[in-house]
């Protein structure tokens, strides 16, 4: 299942192993000054969300996690 | 409730003089083991809680109920030899914890990134070149562990630190013995102070005479010591820590991987046809050949059930990584050699905070150095004969002590 997610780093537990870059470079990156995550997109493109979840699972210190992303507001009216 | 003896409990780790080198376990080893969480007898005559299932591994690495301070009482040691021992602790962030350990490996992780790592393969590129110049001139037939896998590394790590690579012979002789199980007491705590105190010479100078070359101690010494951030002996026990990781690691690495491609020669013929793909094969090389065999001892400072059982605070336990990296749940058919499956999942390189830093730079110097290899020796093969390879059974991190080879 690959639906549209959204992605959160937390850059207080990353470690810096890197294997998120490895995995999935256009969504993430490391930090030059502190070869921490940085996170290029939070909403990324269909074709990275499997490669996402992997770096989900890859990652060493839990710092990534994935939730789905909304579907867009339709207007209310009937 | 009665308690086994000691003695009925198995002996981890296991000696086993007649196992292949290629193979972590045995069949019969396996079924001892495979728990999935098994109460084994250590060295020590203490006892601990081996993890073996690949998500077991990973929950417990990165569960922060479990310490990787070997101080503690009740940690799950692997020699008979008291921590006190060890001498000078500091800056050895591996066995640190939580904000302490945080504190100094975040010093680091910027200079083993891979875009720092992409920028060096020249250099590494180059080490590489001349010591197969080397291996060249010395035979056929000639030692590769002696002329490229040992080499190769260590230039590249005296390199990047700022350490003089004529001083090799005393720093390999000194890294061997720290994480040999079978070195007596007083000899790891001599090394170890020896291997301190040349270190402590080296960034002394650096912080006393101002001299700032393009290297990681003269960096940290400018960036970190001169401005109060991290102190000198800090900074000693960090690259004690680099040097021996550098060393240790990849040159095994190199030599296993060597042997193992040599008994499958269209693999190895593959890599210089196909270099696109050697970054797939040397993931699954790290998983296949998962050199730290003994796996990572932790010791539980809370309760944390794991694998269905029960590991209380103050147990011991060990994350089997060879084990892990061939379960059938995450890996097809795990006894088989095969380049072209997903490797990625392996835990060769550990898992929690404290998976190896290094680990693009050990990717890079194993893909470039197998890659230049099959290249410039189209028709290496292994010259030994007969009996038994030299292995290094005692040893945390496992490899080959010498592997011949003819072309």
């Amino acid at each position: 299942m690959s639906g549209a997610v959204r992605v959160r780093v937390d850059r207080d537990r990353c470690c810096g192993a890197g294997n998120c870059v490895v995995t999935a470079p256009e969504v993430f990156d490391q930090d030059d000054e502190d070869g921490l995550v940085l996170l290029r997109r939070a909403e990324p493109p269909a074709g990275t969300v499997d490669r996402v979840r992997l770096a989900v699972e890859l990652c060493p210190a839990g710092a990534i996690s994935v939730v789905p992303r909304p579907a867009p507001q339709h207007s209310a009216t009937p | 409730m009665t308690v086994a003896p000691l003695t009925d409990l198995p002996l981890w780790p296991p000696t086993n003089l007649d196992r292949d080198p290629l193979v972590p376990l045995d069949a019969g080893e396996r079924r001892r083991f495979a728990g999935p969480v098994t109460r084994v007898r250590l060295p020590t005559d203490a006892t601990a809680w081996l993890v073996t299932r690949h998500a077991d591994v990973k929950q417990m690495l990165r569960h922060p109920g479990f310490s990787a301070d070997l101080t503690r009482p009740g940690f799950p040691l692997l020699r008979r030899i008291p921590p006190g021992a060890f001498g000078d602790r500091r800056g050895g962030f591996i066995r640190m914890d939580g904000a302490e350990h945080a504190r100094l490996r975040r010093m680091l992780t910027a200079e083993f990134m891979i875009r720092n790592v992409r920028r060096i393969e020249p250099l590494i590129r180059q080490t590489v070149d001349r010591a197969l110049d080397e291996l060249h001139a010395a035979g056929p037939p000639a030692d590769l562990v002696a002329h490229v896998a040992l080499p190769v590394p260590s230039m590249v790590i005296c390199h990047l630190l700022g350490v003089p690579y004529a001083d090799h012979d005393f720093f390999q002789e000194r890294s061997r013995t720290l994480i040999d199980r079978d070195a007596p007491p007083e000899r790891v705590q001599r090394h170890v102070r020896e291997l301190r105190d040349y270190l402590h010479r080296l960034v002394e100078a650096r912080v006393a005479t101002g001299e700032r070359t393009d290297d990681l101690l003269s960096r940290l010494a400018r960036d970190r010591v001169d401005t109060g951030e991290l102190a000198v002996d800090e900074l000693v026990g960090m690259a004690v820590l680099l040097l021996i990781a550098g060393h240790e690691t990849t040159a095994n690495m190199i030599g296993l991987s060597t042997l193992l491609l040599l008994r499958h020669p269209a693999r190895y013929a593959a890599l210089r046809d196909d270099p696109g793909h050697a970054d797939g094969l040397v993931d699954e090389l790290l998983r296949y050949l998962s050199i730290v065999r003994t796996g990572l001892p932790r010791l539980a400072t809370e309760d944390v059930e794991i694998g269905g059982r029960l590991i209380r605070a103050g147990e011991g336990a060990i994350a089997v990584l060879s084990l892990a990296n061939r379960d059938r749940a995450i890996f097809d058919r795990p006894d088989e050699f095969d380049p072209y499956r997903a490797a990625q999942q392996h835990v060769a390189f550990g898992f929690g905070v404290h998976q190896c830093i290094g680990q693009p730079l050990a990717r890079a110097e194993l893909r470039i150095a197998l890659v230049e290899l099959a290249r410039r020796f189209p028709r290496l093969r292994s010259a030994t004969t007969e009996g038994r390879l030299p292995t290094r059974d005692s040893s945390v991190v496992y490899g080959l002590d010498a592997l011949l080879v003819t072309w």
